[in-house]
């Protein structure tokens, strides 16, 4: 027979669930309306290194978006493990 | 072969392939039906999630409104990608847990009331049908331009097309069939911009292109771009040109709206496991990357392409494309010096706006259906001249239309571009046909007025509505409104300040309840809906001036302002009144935890 997580179990889960979304979204607002849009025209005065493109320009059109991406894997990895370490003990599969 | 057998070839092919995949995966139930049976792989999911995403829009404008704005562009780029992580942290994965099929579901539930859901089954159905007559118009456009039909003509087989494979299929025919659309759509993207990145750049990759040096010099290709434009009185590409905080409203205005719109928020319940929703999420946004990746290369590639054709050249010696797609009046030329040479420059709009238009566009004389000719051979223009010296107009949807042709691609290239326009436009209508049948049967219907209605009844019901719902679009898409661009800042503005904060905060927080989630949602729509009516839909007496934009905010990115007033405005309420009760917390912790957590199997959306 399985059991169930206790209440203090599912509290820890739920804020390392909020931490998680806390970091992870101040990398996305970091990357974005950050580099891409408040200091755009500080970075500007910089080039994508080994290049001749403004880094500035290159955060808003391209890395921003690579950040997403990379935002994504960080997300899947980090919740499937922490639905794992929930539901560890109680027989039921992960990331139901 | 010539470009139009090509044309007819690929878009003839892609069609045929979209209606098998329709026979062989059509629906049995109202569960296919709305979410394929919750059994989709996760890879083949997130390119069916990107297809969904990524509009005839994103396909045949983007790359162009970015070619026109340079820096500023970005607000596209990072708007509708960064609102699909906004969607993947904060509203899907909690939703999928809820088990409903739709967020009205979720919003009437959270907030036990049917004023809230039916607030929100509005709001959906209104801001799909927008879209969705954007779509049709999309296909009747590709239709028209590649192969010289009718615009009608083409958005009525565009019509026959979606209805066949959504009524039959359903969530399951469409996804397997977004699968294929974004396999063209994406090689159709890809492939103009790896020969234009090699000739230009020598890299083939485009986005390195994007970065690298000019083809045997060593200033970069953006710098390049730069110095044409300034010599030709344009504005220096790579820089901003937008308000600073225009540019982070209208960004932010653009996540917040894609993260509502409901089409994709559904995608999620189409895999079998929450974890299984996160990675395909991830392949979604990889699998969009990739083309918004390739946009802002494209625009760069596009610009100095056309910088270089057409600047200070006789008309005479224009190629082919040119007189092309001045037929279907995407570019149009006055010679206002009578050089017999084509002046382009930044000095300005070419010609004033026509009486009978809504924005500068081309407007020709035509005799008995034959094009009146100009000295050169130009179309003549009804419009009136400028005073600048400017003598060139260009639409911007020709960046990625024209594209192969201006940097002389071969002719199979050009047809490709057709059917990936196609696969564009028609997977994006065929997912908001789905949420409009589903908010009708299901709903309207099955939760609101008739709850004894039966599967099988449901799901004739929505097939039903699913034929309507294309039908009207199709309407729209025939006769659309001359405000359409409008209209579609309304949708995201719209979703932005209603849905975004309402989800939200349903999730987050347990304190919210009835009356703040109803009274936040009516001040945001409200004031967001009135803002844009006033600056831009209004009679042109009582029109605003931009001078009186609140904060310098234009009506595109006012929506951020409406979504934070229902924020304060859901929270404030709900301070002064009742906590919500016993079960509304229940249901709170039942989206924030795992069902097995709490002692349920997860079966993925459940009949209700």
């Amino acid at each position: 027979m399985s059991k169930l997580p206790s209440e203090q179990t599912k509290r820890d889960y739920w804020k390392a669930n909020l931490r998680w979304l806390a970091i992870l979204l101040g990398i996305w607002a970091f990357v974005s309306f950050g580099c891409g849009i408040l200091f755009v025209d500080f970075l500007d005065q910089f080039k994508f290194p080994g290049t001749n493109l403004n880094l500035g320009f290159w955060f808003a059109q391209q890395g921003s978006i690579y950040c997403f991406v990379l935002l994504l894997v960080a997300y899947a990895r980090v919740m499937n493990r922490l639905d794992r370490e929930l539901l560890e003990g109680t027989g039921a599969e992960e990331g139901s | 072969m010539d470009v139009t057998t090509w044309t007819y070839l690929f878009v003839g092919l892609s069609f045929a392939l979209y209606i098998g995949i329709a026979i062989w995966s059509r629906a049995g139930n109202t569960g296919d039906f709305y979410v394929a049976g919750g059994g989709v792989p996760k890879i083949a999911n997130g390119m069916a999630t990107a297809a969904d995403w990524m509009s005839a829009a994103s396909f045949i404008s983007m790359a162009g409104m970015i070619s026109v704005m340079g820096r500023d562009g970005a607000v596209y780029l990072m708007g509708w990608t960064g609102g699909y992580v906004l969607l993947a942290l904060l509203l899907a994965p909690y939703l999928r847990r809820f088990g409903k099929f739709t967020v009205p579901d979720f919003i009437g539930d959270r907030y036990d009331s049917r004023t809230a859901r039916l607030v929100a089954v509005v709001c959906a159905i209104f801001i799909s049908f927008t879209y969705v007559a954007g779509q049709m118009r999309g296909v009747g456009v590709v239709f028209s331009r590649f192969l010289e039909v009718d615009v009608n003509t083409g958005v009525i087989i565009g019509m026959i097309i979606v209805l066949f494979y959504a009524v039959l299929g359903g969530m399951k025919g469409i996804t397997y069939t977004q699968v294929a659309q974004y396999c063209v759509l994406i090689f159709a993207y890809l492939v103009p911009a790896i020969f234009i990145s090699i000739m230009l750049t020598g890299n083939p990759i485009p986005q390195i292109g994007l970065v690298s040096d000019a083809a045997g010099e060593s200033t970069g290709l953006v710098q390049k771009l730069d110095g044409l434009s300034e010599e030709l009185g344009f504005k220096e590409y790579s820089s901003g040109h937008m308000p600073m905080i225009n540019v982070f409203a209208i960004t932010l205005a653009l996540m917040a709206g894609t993260a509502g719109l409901p089409h994709v928020i559904v995608r999620f319940y189409t895999v079998k496991k929450v974890s299984d929703a996160r990675k395909s999420a991830f392949w979604a946004l990889l699998f969009i990357a990739i083309l918004y990746t390739t946009a802002p290369a494209i625009a760069v590639f596009a610009r100095t392409n056309l910088l270089n054709t057409v600047s200070e050249k006789s008309y005479a010696e224009m190629p082919t494309w040119f007189k092309k797609w001045e037929t279907s009046g995407l570019v149009a030329w006055v010679d206002k010096n009578g050089d017999g040479k084509i002046t382009y420059n930044g000095s300005g709009n070419a010609f004033e706006r026509h009486p009978t238009k809504s924005k500068v566009e081309p407007v020709f004389v035509t005799n008995d259906k034959v094009n009146e000719k100009g000295f050169s051979g130009e179309r003549v223009l009804l419009n009136e001249p400028t005073d600048n010296s400017n003598e060139l107009y260009v639409d911007p949807d020709i960046i990625v239309l024209a594209n192969p042709e201006i940097a002389q691609l071969p002719g199979w290239v050009i047809g490709l571009v057709a059917a990936g326009g196609l696969a564009a436009a028609l997977s994006t209508a065929a997912g908001l046909l789905l949420v409009i049948s589903t908010s009708i049967a299901h709903d309207l219907v099955k939760r609101t007025l008739n709850p004894s209605i039966s599967d099988k009844a449901e799901l004739l019901l929505a097939r039903i509505s699913a034929g309507v719902a294309v039908v009207i679009a199709g309407y729209f898409g025939i006769n659309p409104p001359g405000f359409v661009a409008e209209v579609v800042a309304f949708a995201f503005g719209l979703a932005a300040a209603s849905f975004f904060p309402a989800i939200v905060l349903g999730i987050f927080t347990k304190r919210v309840n009835r009356a703040g989630a109803i009274a936040g949602m009516v001040t945001g729509i409200v004031f967001t809906a009135a803002y844009i009516w006033y600056f831009t839909l209004a009679p042109a007496g009582m029109r605003g001036s931009p001078d009186n934009y609140l904060f310098g905010i234009n009506p595109q990115g006012i929506g951020t302002v409406g979504m934070v007033l229902n924020f304060i405005v859901a929270i404030t309420v709900s301070l002064f009144t009742k906590r919500p009760p016993k079960h509304i917390e229940e249901l709170v912790d039942s989206v924030r935890f795992p069902r097995a957590a709490l002692g349920q199997v997860d079966a993925g959306p459940s009949h209700h």
